[in-house]
């Protein structure tokens, strides 16, 4: 139904796009803006990064990942337990001692010492645990509002795992204070600047990555799995097999935006991983639009931004803003804030003896099912 | 266009990216570099007080579960602003707040003490409730080199050049606390706490004491800052039959902890609680008579003493005031008086010269507690310990009071019941 979104002009146009892109976030970002809010820019790259693999998961793949924030907390976790384990050097952390001053590092922290083994994890762990999880779920066809709700019940698990074992993670408090990032002193200037180019960096190459999944056969393939399962089938492929890789690399897309917030952000609690923090990546996805390459990275930064500024100067109104501005885009324009220009021009176009198209088509409406 | 050509371009893309990555490393301090010492690679202050103002910085969450009790720390904070400015400001500056909402999220409280240190360049930073929040505003005020200045009890074993304390430390709110309860024979004593640092903390430090004091400790348990279902841990201390239970709850979670109590059928006359985070404000929300319970605090509204009155009466005559006066509220209206005292003392608003000052000569403030005195090695003051018992009004009467101001030891250092490997283990790990 839905036609692949690569036709002509497109490719060279969004290889343009995000050429631009990248000389926004590395060359000119630096130059222009302060160091705090630089700093806010490199937080907002990690949760776009995880926002663009929601866009290939729900987006491209129908399946809303409502659990993202599992992925984002063992990417940060890896990170946050190497770079706690670096400050304390061969101490055992501060935090632990306060609750029990003479018991040993918990076993499961001691491979966290090596860089290797964290980058390592960082990679490999959600990897094997959406591997695991997905291939369990789409074996069995489990789809639509039941995958949502699992995953969304996953998160709020590992969130209230880590606030009740406040000694192995942090508990509520969370791991902070960290001094050190691969050797790098994480105070110096040159060094935060590095830290932001690299987690800016890492949303390029992603969108690239999705860039390049968007029109390959798999591309089609996820897309049509998205809005006829059945067909695909019928046609030979397993569609849980097309789904699951989707879903793993939308799982590694969020664990390397966990893993760079921990060092920009300075502390990670179970609060920026839980239900709440699941729900506002998929938030900014929707407003951007969840089925373009920008949206979900360009959504999830402006909601960055709104909680940053927004939320300052109207700390009590900005959620309502929010929530008020996800029901108006998804009433009128399902696909997304990207899809408005598109929309304009379509308008524009249209001669008046035209006769009105619907406000939503059939193609979309099955989008808005799935 | 071949699909080698293209995944080629991707790879130069990538190269690039990563050379001028090595580029820029190549620049930065490394660990064990001269710069890692002191902290001394920090930005330069931003802070400007040439014009006849100064900027300073509120920091409490406006919004989330902690809103109730933090609101009114900001309350009082611009009331304490808004007289100084009455009285000609501070160095003859007036104070120009911008009050920022840590949202109750740590994360947040880092970020907005970024921002009120590198963006607005406020001259220092009042406010935070929870542990949990001062220890994410930490690192940052000292990577910066402001100040923060922090109203609440908390668990002690910390200390920073960045941070001053202002409300109680353990040896003036829980050891008093457990002075209290030995003098009224208490042998079975029960911990309830919210999970997270100042309770876990705090009944370490209890459960070392009591055995020192002889009070068995008959059981412990947590749960977490949000949840409020305390009806199985009741059970456990009906079964367990402590003489008294000691609280360390945090915010709404009392409400569930007393509805489960008084479920269970517990009473104060029987099985009485003390607390050190259920204050006049808090009482009265319990949604059951706490009548003859107890608290432990160093300020109550019910004091007489030093200028409690006059800070009453003006609380009350406040806009949005509750008429209520509490501990951290009071702590606050100290803290920012204590900044007045140490601007003025410094004769400049420069960190290391108020730090320079707070060592130099005691500092002084005539706060609503009595005359305090602040420490300039640990950044903390002296305070008089008070047990309170809640009347019907759900104000305090004081049962028990220290016979002197309490002098402040975040360290438990004079006290030979805590292991000195524990002390040196802490102070490694606070570096």
């Amino acid at each position: 139904m839905t036609k692949p979104r690569t036709t002509g002009l497109k490719p060279w146009f969004s290889l343009g796009g995000i050429a631009v892109f990248a000389v926004l976030l590395l060359a000119i970002a630096p130059l222009v803006l302060t160091d705090h809010w630089l700093n806010n820019l490199g937080k907002y790259c990690c949760w776009a990064i995880a926002a663009v693999g929601i866009g290939l998961a729900w987006g491209r793949g129908g399946m809303l990942a409502m659990g993202q924030g599992v992925f984002f907390a063992l990417g940060a976790y890896a990170m946050a337990m190497h770079l706690t384990l670096e400050t304390a050097g061969d101490r055992v952390p501060g935090f632990m001692v306060l609750y029990d001053p003479l018991a040993p590092l918990p076993v499961f922290w001691e491979p966290f010492r090596s860089a290797g083994f964290t980058l390592l994890a960082i990679v490999l762990l959600p990897v094997v645990v959406a591997g695991a999880l997905g291939y369990a779920l789409f074996k069995r066809r489990v789809k639509g509002a039941y995958f949502a709700i699992l995953t969304q019940a996953l998160a709020v698990a590992l969130a209230t795992l880590i606030s009740s074992t406040i000694r192995e993670t942090g508990g509520d408090t969370g791991l902070s204070d960290f001094k050190y990032f691969f050797g790098f002193v994480l105070n110096d200037p040159a060094n935060r600047l590095m830290v932001y180019l690299i987690a800016a960096a890492l949303l390029i190459v992603c969108l690239l990555a999705v860039w390049q999944l968007y029109r390959s056969r798999f591309g089609e393939l996820l897309v049509a799995t998205r809005d006829a399962e059945e067909r695909v089938r019928f046609l030979g492929y397993d569609p849980a097999n097309v789904k699951l890789v989707a879903f793993v690399v939308s799982a590694l897309m969020a664990s390397i935006g966990g893993a760079m917030f921990v060092p920009i952000v300075g502390i990670i609690t179970p609060a920026e991983i839980g239900a709440a923090a699941s729900i506002l990546m998929i938030a900014g996805v929707a407003l951007g639009g969840r089925a373009s390459l920008f949206g979900p990275a360009l959504g999830a930064m402006a909601v960055g931004w709104g909680q940053s500024s927004l939320g300052s100067t109207w700390p009590d109104g900005w959620t309502y803003l929010l929530g008020l501005l996800f029901v108006v885009v998804i009433l009128f324009l399902p696909n997304g804030l990207s899809s408005l220009p598109a929309k304009l021009m379509r308008r524009a176009r249209r001669s008046p003896a035209e006769r009105p198209a619907p406000a939503i088509a059939p193609a979309q409406l099955e989008e808005v099912r799935s | 266009m071949s699909s080698t050509s293209k995944r080629k371009r991707a790879l130069v893309a990538t190269g690039a990216i990563a050379t001028t990555m090595a580029l820029l490393a190549g620049c930065g301090a490394r660990a064990g570099d001269e710069a890692a010492g002191a902290g001394s690679s920090a930005a330069a202050s931003c802070v400007d007080t040439s014009g006849d103002s100064v900027k300073l910085g509120f920091l409490n969450s406006l919004t989330g579960g902690m809103a109730i009790s933090e609101k009114t720390v900001s309350n009082v904070l611009h009331m304490a602003a808004d007289e100084i400015n009455a009285g000609g400001g501070i160095l003859g500056k007036k104070i120009e707040y911008v009050q920022e909402d840590g949202a109750t999220d740590w994360p947040t409280f880092a970020e907005k003490t970024e921002k009120l240190l590198t963006q607005d360049c406020v001259a220092a930073i009042f406010g935070g409730w929870t542990s949990s929040s001062r220890k994410a505003v930490k690192p940052v005020v000292e990577k910066n080199n402001g100040l923060f200045f922090y109203p609440v009890q908390y668990e002690g074993l910390e200390s920073s050049p960045n941070i001053y304390y202002t409300g109680a430390t353990t040896n003036q709110q829980i050891i008093p606390a457990m002075d209290f309860l030995a003098a009224q024979g208490v042998k079975r004593l029960f911990l309830a706490g919210s999970d997270y640092v100042f309770p876990r903390t705090a009944n370490a430090i209890i459960k070392l004491y009591a055995a020192k004091l002889g009070i068995q400790i008959v059981g412990e348990e947590y749960v977490p800052l949000d949840k409020d279902d305390w009806t199985s841990q009741v059970a456990k201390i009906v079964a367990a039959k402590p003489d008294f239970i000691f609280n360390t709850i945090n915010g709404s979670s009392n409400v569930g902890f007393i509805k489960a109590y008084y479920d269970a059928g517990l009473k104060a006359a029987t099985t009485p609680i003390i607390s050190v985070s259920i204050a006049e404000e808090e009482a009265p929300a319990m949604g059951h008579e706490v009548t003859g319970q107890y608290a432990s605090w160093n300020y109550f509204q019910s004091l007489k003493t030093g200028t409690n009155p006059k800070f009453i009466e003006s609380w009350k005559a406040y806009p949005n005031s509750s008429g209520v006066t509490s501990d951290p509220m009071e702590a606050a209206y100290i803290s920012m008086y204590l900044y007045k005292a140490l601007v003025e003392a410094a004769g400049s608003f420069d960190v290391d010269a108020v730090n320079a000052a707070a060592k130099a000569k005691p500092i002084t403030f005539d706060a609503p507690e009595g005359k305090v005195t602040l420490d300039g090695d640990n950044h903390h003051i002296a305070k008089p310990g008070h047990i309170g018992k809640i009347n019907s009004s759900n104000q305090f009467d004081i049962v028990w009071a220290s016979d002197a101001f309490i002098e402040p030891d975040p360290y438990l250092e004079g006290y030979d019941w805590f292991p000195a490997d524990i002390r040196k283990q802490l102070t490694d790990a606070a570096g």
